[in-house]
């Protein structure tokens, strides 16, 4: 197969990984909104997006293989 | 298609040659980008405290809002000790933020989407956590992983992976934050790119585009916070070891 389009499917399956990414930041948010829901006082929005940061880093983490498929290799 | 390459906005370029010996040692606008970060920063300090008055003004009402903003996550998250440690954390802070910023005014150059530079300072913080934990505790510091009241048999599986967790650190808190730069600017040109060449239905990838601008910012503002609460958690682990 040609380099070029081996690069362009491994970069593709590489992005699937996004998909944990979009679950974990509903995740996140879905507690958030819970808990906000049930206790309005409650000081969770800082860990909240502490906790989107995180989720959203192992996504990317899929996301730097996909380019280092498409541009470094 | 005459779409721009969306990488050439990363590209470093020399502004200035400076040869010594065999070292490049060239200004280049990622040296710029570091200096007008470390300049701004300084200069609105500096201002801000010339005329330091009980009931503050807006600048350095501002300022004071900043600082009180990481003094409360270091004295919150690594305790009384770490207030030794909070004019790096700031500095680190800081940094970053305007690294981030910087790179949201059109045609300059972000710093933080180097690999190179976010793995600089996410090795120093690694490198200063585990010298403050070995001074601070000596041979001890090794209990940071060997969880308590774990069975032996499971501290064979379990030491390895906390481990293997612990020097990854540096990794995923300098790609953490490349990758989110990166990743975002890419995209920002990407869109750019389909105004140009979807003709007549030009408004809808501006609209995208606009709402990607917002997300930007609000993730250059999250991500400087998330490295610094994250240098403040790993340097509360390696002073208070559980």
């Amino acid at each position: 197969m040609d380099l070029a389009a081996a690069k362009m499917i491994g970069a593709g399956l590489a992005c699937i990984a996004l998909v944990g990414a979009g679950v974990g930041i509903g995740n996140v948010f879905s507690a958030l909104i819970n808990s906000l829901a049930r206790n309005p006082a409650a000081q969770v929005t800082t860990w909240a997006f502490l906790g989107f940061a995180l989720a959203e880093a192992t996504g990317l983490f899929g996301l730097l293989i996909a380019f280092m498929i498409l541009f470094a290799f | 298609m005459a779409t721009e390459n969306p990488l050439h906005q990363f590209a470093i370029e020399r502004l200035a040659e400076i040869h010594v010996g065999r070292f490049d040692l060239s200004f280049t606008n990622s040296a710029l980008a570091m200096t007008a970060a470390a300049v701004i920063i300084t200069g609105v300090m500096v201002v801000a405290g010339r005329q330091a008055s009980m009931v503050p003004g807006r600048l350095q009402s501002a300022v004071e809002m900043a600082y009180e903003f990481i003094a409360n996550m270091v004295e919150e998250n690594v305790g009384q000790e770490g207030r030794q440690y909070f004019p790096f954390l700031f500095t680190l802070f800081m940094f970053i933020l305007l690294g981030n910023l910087l790179g949201m005014i059109p045609y300059s150059f972000t710093f933080t989407s180097h690999i190179v530079v976010t793995f600089a300072m996410a090795a120093t913080v690694f490198l200063g956590v585990t010298l403050i934990g070995i001074v601070r505790h000596g041979f001890h510091f090794l209990s940071l992983f060997v969880p308590q009241g774990v069975p032996k048999l499971l501290l064979l599986l379990l030491v390895p992976i906390e481990l293997l967790s612990y020097c990854i650190r540096p990794f995923t808190l300098s790609i953490r934050l490349f990758a989110n730069m990166m990743a975002g600017h890419t995209m920002l040109v990407i869109f750019a790119g389909f105004t140009a060449s979807l003709g007549i239905f030009f408004f809808a990838p501006i609209v995208m585009d606009a709402a990607i601008v917002l997300l930007e910012f609000l993730v250059a503002v999250l991500q400087a916070y998330v490295f610094t609460i994250l240098s403040c958690l790993y340097l509360k682990d390696a002073i208070h070891l559980h």
